[in-house]
């Protein structure tokens, strides 16, 4: 087990793509991070370099308080999961496990005391005399995972583990994924390209973007907190609505107005904070879970609007409803039971304690 | 697969349904048996003719006396077992055939490496140039080779002369006629295991070499563990039908050394032509070459059966 560290982290391929544009992470030992973001980001990239599967164009890796920059991935003493599992057809699921052990001349006693505790905490004791072939996709998961973990490595690397499953297996397989972590510990560093994966497993989340990381932090800070209107679109689903607006002062109150003459009162505790940008063009942001019925609370800082419905989805728990203000696609959640139809107009209410506002130029969240 | 047939089934069935009845016949061609048969049948008269019919015929004139006049029973037979020579070209076919198919196969299992981690780029400039050698005709090959090895021009010799070295006499010794023909094979049949690998070699997915690294293993032990593996099929199957080629090769021997000196280099396909066409005795000739088959035989059981295992449990 190990921190790890990435500094100003490059990769340049040949070609010229640069997938990954100088990264700056510190993990600390026992941590779980996933790093999440649109596909072709540079996620795998930046694993596979932890990893020593590509070379680093520039910058340092540590783990465990070694620069492994020149280190060949054997000498690394990490594990990785890949995401079609890449088990050797040949061997036997014990076979599989044991590979790495053996290549590093365990004892075979050990080696059996070590596959037999990870087929335990995987739960495929049965199944270790079988081929892959022989196995279905959630088992070579686990047998995937068994790898990694009889190795007892520093590092565990995961990359997209749960892409190639059907999505109740994904679940489940999440939580054996957590419960794993909660009994082996080892520091791990996730790759997913799935919000929901990332903010479930993770300590923290690491969101990148185009070879960059946009933002680091706990997934609760991450939704309550975005730094860039990109984390703000990515975490959360449906995603958060982006209004263009303007800021105005109104009867002494700083006011967001949206057009089609909707006007929302900015909370008093963030005036000073956005009074500075009243000349700006701005985004207002809102997720759907912030924009509900009136009648659910009496909370504070709600602040109606009155919309026509274009679109109702009835989830069951929860109904989405969609309509526009000025042209732009909003979507709101709201109770079953509150009567939502479309083609009628419905009053909403803002939760505006949970707004964001966000500078369209720059993209970031003020 | 078994999705594929049972649509066909359901759709025959549909029709057998809906269209009315066309007597026997056309009932039978419902039948996918039936039609996987006649459409096979092209193929089997081909077999049956080019291949069963010849082989129970050499069998029937390996019974017969030199002028193919009498019945004379496993007569050839027990005369060939009582000649050194037969023996010798026993001895020298095994010799011939399975040396010569190791180094074919280890030379284009490095050299199918070696093209392997070229670059895309020139990989196809270097495959296109190492496969010279087999798609040129082979009697061409040996031609040239022969011009190569022959005593009084041979340019190897002129070589190691220009070395200070002694001739070798390369087709004239027992030892070095051996190795030259044993050499040729190996040049041009080489190429063909060479692509052969190099194909098996790119469809070994890359992302269990790099599990094998984090695993731990270093090159040698990838090649061990992953690339042998993953490649024995192949390996069984290409060494098996190039043995049977080479056991039966004919063009190689008779071009270099026709058999010589002192019938040292026979294999059992020159054998029985220096024997049938050559002296005159097709029987003799036909006993010779019905050797080859239970040899051959043996190796195809024993290889395929391990081919079908390994098939089964890898998938
Ligand atoms: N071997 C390679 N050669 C050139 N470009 C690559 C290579 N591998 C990945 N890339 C590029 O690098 C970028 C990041 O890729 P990757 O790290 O795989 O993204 P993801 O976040 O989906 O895992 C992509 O634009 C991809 O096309
Ligand atoms: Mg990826």
């Amino acid at each position: 087990m190990a921190e790890v560290s990435l500094r100003k982290v490059v990769k340049l391929f040949d070609g010229g793509v640069q997938a990954v544009r100088g990264i700056d992470l510190d993990i600390a030992d026992h941590e779980f991070v996933v790093l999440v973001g649109p596909s072709g980001c540079g996620k795998s990239t930046t694993l596979r370099m932890i990893a020593g599967l590509e070379e680093v164009s520039d910058g340092e890796i540590w783990i465990g308080g070694e620069m492994v920059n020149d280190i060949p991935p054997k000498d690394r003493d990490i594990a990785m999961v890949f995401q079609n599992y890449a088990l050797y057809p040949h061997m036997t699921v014990f076979e599989n496990m044991a590979f790495g052990l053996k290549l590093r001349h365990f004892p075979k006693d050990e080696i059996k005391r070590r596959v037999d505790r990870a087929a335990a905490i995987l739960s495929i004791g049965e199944l270790l005399e079988r081929k892959p072939k022989a196995l279905s996709g959630g088992q070579r998961q686990r047998v995937a995972m068994g790898r990694a973990i009889v190795r007892d490595p520093k590092v565990f690397l995961f990359d997209e583990p749960l892409s190639n499953l059907d999505a109740k297996l994904r679940v489940q397989m999440r939580t054996e994924i957590k419960k794993v972590h909660q009994a082996v510990k080892t520091t791990t560093i996730y790759v997913t390209h799935d919000q929901v994966e990332a903010m479930t497993l993770a300590d923290r989340v690491v969101v990148m973007n185009h070879g960059v990381i946009e933002q680091v932090g706990p997934p609760n800070e991450l939704y309550h907190h975005p730094a860039t209107i990109f984390v703000a679109g990515f975490i959360g689903s449906p995603a958060m609505n982006f209004i263009p607006a303007r800021l105005s002062n109104g009867a002494g109150a700083l006011r967001i107005e949206l057009g089609q003459g909707l006007s929302l009162p900015v909370p008093a505790d963030r005036t000073a904070r956005y009074a500075p940008h009243r000349n700006k063009k701005l985004l207002f942001g809102i997720r759907p879970e912030h924009l509900t019925e009136t009648t659910r609370t009496d909370k504070q800082n709600l602040a109606p609007i009155t919309v026509e419905l274009d679109v109702i989805e009835p989830m069951g728990m929860e109904t989405l409803v969609h309509f526009r203000i000025e042209g732009t696609p909003v979507c709101a959640r709201v109770d079953p039971a509150a009567g939502a139809q479309a083609g009628q107009p419905m009053t909403l209410a803002a939760h505006m304690d949970q707004m964001h506002l966000i500078d369209a130029d720059t993209g970031k969240v003020l | 697969m078994a999705d594929g047939t049972a649509a066909l089934a359901q759709t025959g069935a549909a029709r057998s349904a809906a269209g009315p009845r066309r007597g026997g016949l056309h009932r039978m061609m419902r039948r996918q048996s039936t039609t996987a048969f006649l459409l096979c049948l092209p193929l089997l008269a081909l077999v049956l003719g080019l291949m069963i019919f010849p082989a129970f015929y050499a069998g029937w004139l390996a019974m017969l006396n030199k002028s193919m006049e009498r019945f004379v029973g496993l007569g050839n037979f027990t005369f060939l077992f009582r000649r050194e020579t037969f023996w010798n070209v026993v001895w020298q076919s095994c010799i011939f055939a399975i040396t010569a198919v190791f180094f074919k196969a280890l030379i284009g299992f490095i050299l199918a490496h070696l093209v392997h981690v070229l670059p895309a780029k020139g990989q196809r400039k270097w495959r296109g140039m190492l496969l010279v050698p087999w798609v040129m005709p082979l009697a061409i090959g040996t031609l040239a080779w022969w011009w190569l090895l022959d005593p009084s021009y041979s340019a190897f010799n002129w070589v190691i002369r220009a070395a200070g070295g002694e001739n070798i006499a390369w087709l004239g010794d027992t030892f070095w006629a051996r190795f030259s023909v044993i050499l040729v094979n190996v040049w041009y049949g080489a190429p063909f295991f060479m692509i052969m690998y190099l194909a098996a070699l790119k469809s070994v997915p890359e992302q269990l070499y790099e599990a094998a690294a984090i695993d731990g293993a270093n090159a040698w032990q990838k090649l061990w563990h992953i690339t042998l593996p993953m490649m024995r099929n192949i390996i069984s199957i290409t060494v098996l039908f190039s043995l049977i080629v080479t056991f039966a090769n004919f063009d190689i021997v008779r071009i270099l050394t026709n058999g010589g000196p002192r019938d040292t280099t026979h294999i059992f396909a020159t054998y029985s032509f220096a024997l049938g066409i050559g002296s005159g005795d097709i029987p003799l000739g036909a006993a010779v070459s019905l050797f080859m088959f239970p040899i051959l035989g043996v190796f195809a059981i024993f290889i395929l059966r391990g081919v079908r295992r390994r098939a089964d449990a890898m998938g």
